[in-house]
């Protein structure tokens, strides 16, 4: 009896695959939990939408396990049709010619229309190549905003700071009231990439590393990241920033607990945090120092991005187009975008929010898509660097050594620069 | 005396095959691999490689936290093999004692390790987490505001607790199995010629466990050295920071998640030439003082 259940279902499946004679893409990714279920959802809204293509999602870890599992499997010559890869290893995958075929060709060799401009400005090119072309197609885009508890500010008699020295104002007065004034998640991203993208400063050389990575070198040793870093020493010392390690979340449950009465986070966190704080809380932009620039430019996306990678027939790539295509459908943004508080990447999308008047429940979804649609700057587009995971490692590790007192913000940041330099000329020479 | 003789000369090597060939593909080629690429600098996906002679050596060796590191290392190393060797033997000795319920109390004390190495990696991280650990609070009784993540030393600290935890109930096994098969009538001998227990063990006992302690102490050594980087990672929630970590976690962080594959070589190799002087230094001083029976 069960055997030949079994077997009818075998021949049902084999059935199924002659009739359809799909073309079967794969896709990694690194969004596990909540997260992973959308994905999926996405994919079956895809292969419900058209019968020429059948996606399949499938999770490797982390950011860093899928991109590693992704070059195993090209070098094997198994890879997938399209992989997720994150902002730091955007400079592995563009820099290595020939692994990835750029977004848009790939649209365009599809024949479907393209235009660079239905992106926002702050999504568009973080994952481009020097001449702006769309490299990789962005998918969950995120940036810092500053979240801060309306029941704490009210308490201490304060307004949300614009800018940094409205910070150091108010700061005294939310200690005063029994908070822990700020706390922050990422300092790389955050607080040093994002920090030259707001204040429009030059992040490394080469065009920021965009025109190549031969003798690009890193700028981060400079007097207006050095100002900053020794007035957040200076808060910590006096208890007006608190200072957690350099785990994401250990930064974020002290704002989540009601401690923290500010925490400067991702704008793809607030669906999670509108689950996990009960009390009143949004959001504004990532303030900047009126002493270093009066016009404070837009910051660039973290996340990650979709990128397809050659070794395909063309029907594969075509699908791959297609499925790009319906990623970038203001429907299947608007879904994205509410489920999971990451930015809509295209401005159909965020007109359709607006239109249906999402923001006006929930200003502070919001936030991010205003701040990355802020004026531009030759600097604020983001940057292209290799290695740029052990950099970061560097940054974290000297930023944790500055706020333990064991050196000083000078010699910290000579040796970030020292050790980032030394590892781009290593990064320029694989290629 | 009759010697054992194979009947053709090909016999003993092809009954040693096996061995040789796991030995092969899992050592020796690997091993001949990492010598080979760090050498290179070379592009991950298409493995074009660029010689740059010793410049990963260089490059590894000069870095401003490599010393750090290394240091870091070897106290971790020492800590945690002193440490969970003391205590197995400890346990070893008071569970060998007791003469009621016996079977109890060893079972208690092996039960951590028939816990999956993740999963007691993770319930220790629990422990000591920044906000919510039980240890941290428990430090906090005593005046010591425990930083994990933060506090260098805290985080060292924490690190060696977990890794030591993990590693008794290896040792407590072998302890106790190595004291049961001494035999009793040595053991009744000693009673009668010496009346302190305390110098019964030292004089009698543990000359006797010297064949299990030299085996547990490479075993713990190795274990502290190469298997801890998951508890590492878990400790450090996948940011190291200004955390300390081991050489291993370094190697498999600059490779596995930095995608630098002549550097993580090069380290590597630094590694396995670090092992490859301890391994003799074991076997030459402490061997010679282990007598088997």
């Amino acid at each position: 009896m069960l055997k030949t259940k079994v077997l009818l279902a075998g021949a049902a499946t084999l059935f199924a695959g002659f009739a359809q004679a799909q073309t079967e893409l794969t896709w990694w990714h690194a969004m596990g939990g909540q997260l992973g279920e959308t994905v999926n959802e996405i994919a079956t809204r895809f292969n419900a939408a058209q019968s020429d293509y059948a996606i399949t999602p499938v999770y490797k870890g982390g950011y860093e396990d899928t991109l590693t599992a992704t070059i195993a499997a090209f070098r094997a010559g198994e890879q997938p049709n399209i992989v997720q890869v994150f902002d730091a290893g955007a400079a592995t995958i563009i820099g290595a010619e020939g692994a990835v075929i750029p977004a848009e060709d790939l649209i365009q060799e599809a024949g479907i229309s393209f235009d660079a401009n239905d992106y926002i400005s702050g999504v568009r090119y973080f994952y481009a190549d020097s001449a702006g072309k769309m490299v990789g197609m962005p998918f969950n885009s995120s940036t810092p905003i500053l979240y801060y508890n309306i029941e704490a500010l009210e308490k201490a008699g304060v307004e949300p700071p614009k800018t940094w020295e409205e910070f150091e104002a108010i700061a005294p007065k939310l200690k005063d009231a029994g908070y822990v004034p700020l706390s922050q998640s990422h300092s790389p991203w955050i607080w040093t990439e994002n920090f030259h993208s707001r204040h429009n400063l030059p992040f490394a050389t080469n065009n920021n590393g965009f025109d190549g990575s031969d003798g690009t070198k890193i700028l981060v040793n400079n007097d207006a990241i050095k100002m900053h870093f020794s007035k957040v020493k200076e808060w910590l010392d006096a208890g007006y920033y608190g200072y957690y390690g350099a785990g994401w979340g250990d930064n974020q449950a002290p704002f989540e607990n009601g401690e923290a009465a500010m925490w400067l986070g991702s704008s793809g966190s607030f669906g999670g945090l509108l689950n996990s704080a009960d009390f009143e809380f949004t959001a504004t932009y990532l303030p900047y120092w009126e002493s270093i620039t009066s016009e404070p430019t837009q910051t660039f996306i973290g996340g990650a991005a979709l990128f397809a990678l050659s070794g395909h027939d063309a029907a594969d790539n075509k699908g791959s187009a297609e499925f790009f295509k319906f990623l970038s459908s203001p429907d299947i943004q608007l879904m994205w975008h509410k489920q999971t508080g990451y930015v809509p990447i295209t401005t159909a999308a965020y007109d359709a929010a607006k239109a249906e008047g999402y923001y006006e429940e929930t200003p502070q979804a919001e936030i991010g898509i205003k701040q990355l649609s802020l004026p531009s700057g030759d600097n604020s587009k983001g940057y292209r660097m290799g290695f740029y995971v052990q950099i970061r490692d560097v940054m974290n590790r000297e930023y944790g050594r500055i706020f333990a007192g064991e050196t000083d913000v000078e010699s910290a940041f000579a040796v970030i620069e020292q050790e980032g330099n030394k590892l781009l000329e290593r990064f320029s020479k694989t290629n | 005396m009759d010697k054992a003789q194979f009947s053709s000369p090909w016999m003993p090597y092809l009954l040693l095959m096996p061995q040789m060939l796991i030995i092969a593909i899992f050592f020796l080629w690997p091993a001949a691999e990492a010598i080979r690429s760090s050498f290179f600098l070379e592009d991950p996906f298409f493995g074009k490689a660029t010689f740059v002679g010793i410049d990963n050596y260089r490059d590894a060796l000069t870095g401003s936290d490599y010393q750090r590191t290394a240091w870091f290392t070897a106290l971790f190393t020492i800590l945690v093999a002193l440490i969970s060797l003391g205590l197995g033997l400890m346990f070893a000795v008071s569970a060998d004692r007791v003469l009621r319920g016996q079977s109890t109390y060893k079972t208690l004390l092996m039960w951590v390790y028939a816990i999956a190495p993740p999963v007691a990696g993770l319930i220790g991280v629990m422990l000591f987490d920044q906000h919510i650990g039980p240890l941290v609070d428990f430090a906090a009784l005593f005046g010591w505001d425990m930083r994990i993540g933060v506090n260098y030393w805290d985080t060292g600290t924490a690190m060696i607790i977990v890794a030591t935890w993990k590693q008794i109930p290896y040792n407590f096994i072998f302890f106790l199995s190595g004291l049961q098969s001494i035999p009793s009538s040595v053991k009744e001998a000693a009673s009668i010629d010496c009346r302190s227990e305390f110098r019964r063990f030292w004089t009698i006992t543990f000359p006797l466990l010297a064949p299990t302690s030299f085996f547990l102490l490479i075993l713990n050594i190795t274990y502290a050295m190469f298997e801890t980087f998951g508890t590492i990672d878990l400790i450090v929630k996948d940011q190291p920071g200004n955390s300390p970590v081991t050489l291993v976690y370094k190697v498999y962080r600059d490779g596995f998640r930095g995608n630098d594959l002549g550097g993580s070589s090069a380290q590597s190799v630094i590694l396995m030439l670090i092992v490859l002087a301890l391994t003799i230094v074991q076997f030459r001083l402490i061997e010679r003082r282990v007598h088997y029976n």
